[in-house]
């Protein structure tokens, strides 16, 4: 596991990894894919992977009705800027 | 009220013997009493369980109570609650005022159920001691330089110290079967879809459910009644009757076919716990059932298959945390991907973390068949294993956990040796199967549970063979010492 690799892949998760971290995570996803490794030693030929953990289940679907009254301005109480019931961010487009 | 199960709480409010109001206060003043030194909660909701209380005894006074109506409850702080911070034991989710509430806290609620607090959990219930929460770390009632398992070590250590006489919980690789053997206590994880997830902060959604510890097989089977059924808010939620569970806890067991699971027993097991689940076996066969050896080839590849599988859908299911809507937002972000990844980078504990990079990697191109796809492969392997020895059995059996609970931070340095906890508990929710711990002795002054799993939808059998032990024993009634 290389430090790049620890890069892209906190770039892909979009997250600020520390100097102090990188080590780290290269460390643990070495290990954690060491363990991983021993799937290989399955014979998984003709097996399908599992779609659901029910057999023959599938997910349902529901109607395409509104179910749910508006209510953005409870919710975006929680929300870390709010202006005119928008929520902020930084300027995307210069 | 001291010392009572939730079954014999539930008559002492119908015969009038204490109101709701007196029991509430008196559980209240345990939990205060208690979390200096256990941190089993997050939140007390004293006010709030006060007012429930009032109104569950005006309900009782009319001739209207349930046997949950006036029964207090704390809740995982996974589970959504109205008006309630709920924090996924995260500083992501930190001062979080959830605008509605889980399916399973509406229910539980409507049932007259009285909520004392949030319990405190490893972080996103991605865990297994409880030492991930941004909270600080459970200690376990049985000795507090140890831990009480997680991820839903707050509810298992919570019941364990009497605090309240049920909480909900959620398992998705052992979180509630874990803790509850780590405790003394009981836990079942239903089937999988049979407890609704709406509002249940999702970490791996092919395998989060949503159960509950308490201290006996009776009292879940009583609570479980109120908090399955379908749930069109989730879509995963299975449309299917509730049977009455508490019914079904006198069933004999006698002709009950139970399978010992060999492969449970070949290394790393304590000898202590193997001699107490041998000896429950050994209750079961007085009883007339019938056990023989069962044989799981894959169930070795569980823990490989899961760290895959679950830190995949946890990569996804957390990628909604992005500062933007709700959650933690980082200072003075520059632009659009600072504000992501630096609000991440700080909301995120280091588990969790740990899982959202493993999870990506193992998704991303070039390695999705490697690992994820493989993953899945052998997970079907696992679910057949399964279904072909419930050909022969009605039960499994074996020790939930390989050690008792271990001292706080002995296994933090390695994740993988943290991981290895799970080593029995992760079959059954790699195959959606229903699950219980409950506790079958004590080992050098420590709880050891009994795992029992069984075919899809069985809780009624799993819930009746624990109570006939329970009926047998009285390992599920020992309190630790300083909380009787």
């Amino acid at each position: 596991m290389q430090r790049a690799e620890i890069e892209t892949i906190a770039y892909l998760a979009r997250l600020d990894l520390t100097e102090a971290e990188i080590p780290v995570y290269q460390a643990s996803l070495a290990r954690i894919l060491e363990l991983a490794g021993e799937l290989n030693r399955a014979d998984v030929a003709g097996v399908a992977p599992m779609a659901h953990p029910l057999p023959g289940l599938a997910q349902r679907l529901r109607a395409d009705e509104v179910t749910e009254r508006d209510a953005h301005e409870r919710y975006q109480l929680n929300a870390p800027r709010v202006e005119a019931g928008l929520y902020l961010v930084p300027k995307v487009i210069e | 009220m001291k010392g009572r199960s939730l079954a014999e709480l539930s008559a002492g409010l119908r015969g009038r013997e204490f109101s709701s109001v007196e029991l509430t206060r008196h559980l209240l003043g345990r939990v205060a009493a208690a979390q200096p030194t256990l941190n089993a909660l997050v939140c007390i909701t004293a006010d709030l369980a006060l007012a429930q209380a009032q109104a569950a005894d005006r309900e009782i006074a009319a001739g209207r109570a349930g046997p949950l109506t006036g029964v207090p409850i704390i809740h995982k702080d996974i589970f959504c609650t109205d008006g309630v911070q709920t924090s996924c034991g995260s500083r992501m989710l930190a001062g979080f005022i959830a605008p509605y509430d889980a399916t399973v806290v509406a229910k539980l609620r409507s049932a007259g159920m009285v909520m004392l607090g949030k319990a405190n959990m490893d972080e996103f219930a991605m865990g297994s001691s409880n030492e991930t929460s941004f909270f600080g770390p459970v200690r376990n009632p049985w000795d507090l330089a140890r831990v009480p398992g997680g991820s839903s070590g707050g509810s298992a250590a919570a019941v364990a110290a009497r605090l309240a006489p049920a909480a909900t919980a959620t398992d998705t690789g052992g979180s509630i079967r874990q803790p509850a053997a780590l405790c003394g206590v009981t836990g079942i994880k239903p089937t999988y879809g049979r407890v609704s997830r709406y509002g249940m902060i999702a970490f791996a959604s092919s395998l989060d459910q949503g159960g509950i510890i308490t201290v006996s097989a009776e009292d879940a089977a009583i609570i479980l009644g109120a908090m399955a059924g379908f749930d069109p808010r989730d879509s995963t939620s299975v449309d299917r009757p509730v049977p009455d569970y508490r019914t079904a806890l006198d069933r004999p067991v006698a002709g009950l076919r139970i399978g010992l699971l060999k492969e449970f027993f070949e290394k790393g097991l304590e000898p202590d716990i193997e001699r107490h689940v041998r000896a429950a076996l050994e209750v079961y066969r007085r009883l007339g059932a019938v056990v023989k050896e069962v044989s799981l080839p894959s169930i070795g590849l569980s823990v490989p298959a899961y760290y895959v599988v679950a830190p995949a859908e946890c990569s996804s299911n957390l990628a909604r945390f992005d500062g933007v809507r709700f959650g933690h937002r980082c200072q003075d972000p520059r632009d659009l991907a600072d504000l992501y990844r630096r609000s991440r980078g700080e909301g995120f504990g280091a588990e969790v973390k740990r899982r959202i990079i493993t999870g990506t990697y193992v998704l991303s191109a070039g390695y999705y068949d490697a690992y994820y796809l493989k993953a899945q492969r052998v997970r079907q392997l696992i679910a057949t294993d399964f279904e072909r020895a419930f050909a022969e059995v009605d039960v499994i059996m074996g020790p939930t956990t390989p050690t008792t609970a271990f001292e706080l931070g002995a296994k933090t340095a390695d994740p993988v040796t943290m991981y290895l906890n799970d080593i029995y508990t992760i079959g059954a929710n790699l195959a959606g199967l229903p699950a219980m711990s409950i506790p079958c002795g004590f080992a050098a002054g420590l709880p050891v549970g009994l795992q029992l799993i069984g075919p899809h939808f069985s809780e009624e059998r799993l819930l009746g063979a624990a109570h006939a032990y329970q009926r047998e024993t009285d390992w599920h009634r020992r309190v630790p010492p300083g909380y009787e």
